[in-house]
């Protein structure tokens, strides 16, 4: 398709870019901070970005995909811990991993709907939370450092500040990509479908248990890559990174940023992590202005930032979901 | 023996204490049709207020008193304030909404009282042990959380089941639209629900607190226990929500007292001792987790939701 000249498209045209170019200001602006916060920004909207595909639009209200960031990081961990260093074997088994517990948690939940499917993905992701802590060898509760980041062939090397971040932007950017495809394909069309009248799809004759369990794993590996993309930024695993209040913070990305919008959950990550840094700076009880802010979201700017994005500027023809 | 009857006990009270909580949350939620979030905010509020109260007037019970009624004004303010606003929607802005409450009320309470935790300590007459069976001894105050749990399970059964309010609360929960266009104040009946969910909130809280230390994020712990009990009861019952509190807490105790024993037997001391503590705060997880599977409804579905 050929993207129309609208506010939406030269902000989210924009934003791409800046990120981009963010390094280029870290060194030359000697801001080095920006950075590191940034790629954790990086990291984390691509977790957004593969919650956005279940919550957006498979209408699946998952309220423990932090599980999968935990997953995914202490692959990377656990392995780093038993000596195999290289990121060639740590990554694959970080995606198998996360595919293989959204596979299982994916196949039990879907049966459930509504309220029922929000406790079940929670209370299974608290469930990995636990057997996380459990793991007295990896560190228990008090989590597990790594020493040593994932390592790749030469040139590319994780400890360098401004390679960690291209690589992260690169899977984001891939990320946001493969949702994007995916939701214009059939697949998409058919989970869309779903998520407005099961019934009604299925009365057409799609099995869409499957479909929608299909979907439910491929945002769950994609979880799990961040995740390991995290537990190297970090240099540090722990069970706080699957407990449910990550999961919260996912789905306020999502939301702040515009459900069911292939960009918004970047705008949302962005946004969200950035206003935590201005505010913990203003004061030290900044939570008690981003709490009453979130339901101000809630109540008042119910399509995020993309939603107000684009209704700046002229109407846009109702297409698909773009 | 003694000890298993004691964890037997422990096991009741603990589940009496998640019913408190579970039912608040249920009758929100079947009535209001609202996810809060926030509703172990106000159990952590709960005990706030009466280890201040305690220490203010120097009485345990006088401050249990007071802090019931202030857990109870607290959450009135809350529903008239913003819960509200979020009835109808949405459950996605229900958590969303319900989430920054926590963050406002964690904060809030760390700028009141600041980051320490305090302690509500017992007054002579509850700590000490009284004998139930001959050589058995119990601690009197965990009694005690038993027989006021029971008693206000009883009254709310008298509540719900007997009196004009119940009534509209259960026709509240079948269908709201038709009680209001009865002529019911609904607001009125929302927001005393409410308040009524956020006192037996509260009252959980205040009787954890001297057996646990009040601390920030208290709520959020156990609260996720709650929601396990309200689902596996079945969302909107409350008979579901004492069945399956009882079963929680008793699994969740007697697992933790006796699992890792049990794994000894059967596997090697290394992996017993490594898997017993994460399998047994996975037990009930995986309760919830089969009653689902079995029965998606959960075991007293309180109707068609």
């Amino acid at each position: 398709m050929t993207a129309k000249l609208t506010v939406r498209n030269v902000v989210v045209a924009a934003l791409l870019i800046a990120l981009a170019l963010l390094p280029v200001y870290a060194e030359f602006g000697g801001n080095r901070f920006v950075l590191t916060l940034f790629t954790r920004i990086v990291i984390l909207a691509m977790a957004a970005v593969s919650l956005n595909l279940i919550l957006g639009f498979g209408g699946m209200m998952s309220f423990g995909h932090a599980a999968y960031l935990g997953i995914g990081g202490y692959a990377v961990g656990i392995l780093a811990h038993e000596g195999v260093t290289s990121g060639f074997v740590q990554w694959p088994v970080a995606l198998a991993v996360s595919a293989l517990f959204a596979l299982v948690i994916g196949a039990l939940s879907l049966r459930t709907r509504g309220v029922y499917f929000i406790m079940i993905t929670l209370a299974f992701a608290q469930m990995a939370y636990y057997i996380v802590s459990g793991l007295a060898r990896y560190g228990g509760d008090d989590g597990l450092t790594i020493y040593k980041r994932s390592q790749f062939f030469e040139p590319l090397n994780l400890s360098s500040k401004v390679q960690f971040y291209y690589l992260c932007l690169a899977l984001l950017y891939g990320s946001v990509y493969v949702v994007y495809r995916l939701i214009n394909s059939r697949f998409g069309l058919v989970i869309q479908g779903a998520r407005s009248n099961d019934t009604r799809m299925r009365a057409i004759g799609f099995p869409t248990y499957r479909y929608k369990l299909a979907c439910f794993v491929i945002a769950g590996t994609m979880c799990g890559l961040s995740g390991a993309l995290l537990a190297n930024h970090t240099d540090f695993v722990s069970p706080a990174m699957m407990y449910w209040t990550r999961s919260g913070d996912l789905i306020i990305m999502v939301v702040l940023g515009g459900m069911g919008s292939v960009a918004g959950p970047v705008f949302g990550a962005v946004a969200l992590l950035v206003l935590e840094e201005v505010l913990s700076s203003i004061t030290e009880y900044w939570q008690i202005i981003l709490g009453p802010l979130l339901l101000l979201v809630v109540l008042f700017a119910r399509g995020g930032i993309d939603g107000l994005l684009r209704q700046a500027g002229p109407k846009p023809e109702q297409k698909v979901h773009q | 023996m003694t000890l298993f009857i004691e964890q037997c006990l422990n096991g009741l009270q603990f589940g009496l204490l998640l019913f408190l909580l579970a039912a608040g949350l249920t009758l929100v939620f079947g009535i209001m049709d609202l996810v809060n979030l926030a509703h172990g905010s106000l159990y952590m509020v709960g005990a706030y207020f009466a280890a201040t109260f305690a220490a203010f007037t120097g009485s345990f019970v006088l401050g249990a008193v007071l802090a019931l009624v202030a857990t109870l004004l607290v959450g009135m303010a809350v529903e008239v304030i913003a819960m509200r606003r979020l009835y109808g929607r949405d459950h996605l802005d229900h958590v969303l909404g319900t989430f920054g409450l926590i963050l406002f009320f964690d904060e809030s309470v760390r700028l009141i009282w600041g980051p320490a935790g305090l302690s509500l300590p017992l007054p002579p007459w509850l700590n000490t042990s009284v004998q139930i069976l001959p050589g058995v001894h119990y601690s009197a105050y965990r009694l005690a959380i038993i027989v006021v749990t029971l008693a206000v399970a009883a009254f709310l059964y008298f509540l719900v089941m007997r009196t004009r309010i119940g009534m509209l609360i259960r026709a509240g929960a079948s269908n709201r639209e038709m009680v209001g266009a009865l002529g019911v104040n609904i607001k009125l009946l929302y927001t005393l629900v409410f308040g009524l969910g956020a006192a037996l909130a509260g009252l959980a809280g205040l009787m954890q607190a001297p057996i646990l230390t009040v601390e920030i994020g208290m709520g959020e712990k156990i609260l996720i226990l709650a929601f396990v009990i309200t689902v596996i009861g079945g969302i909107g019952s409350i008979r579901g929500a004492l069945v399956a509190a009882i079963f929680v807490g008793f699994i969740d105790t007697l697992g933790r007292a006796f699992f890792p024993d049990m794994l000894r037997l059967m596997f090697t001391k290394e992996v017993a001792a490594t898997a017993a503590p994460a399998l047994s705060s996975m037990l009930i997880y995986l309760l919830m987790a089969i009653v689902l599977i079995v029965k998606p409804e959960g075991l007293f579905s309180a109707g068609n939701r």
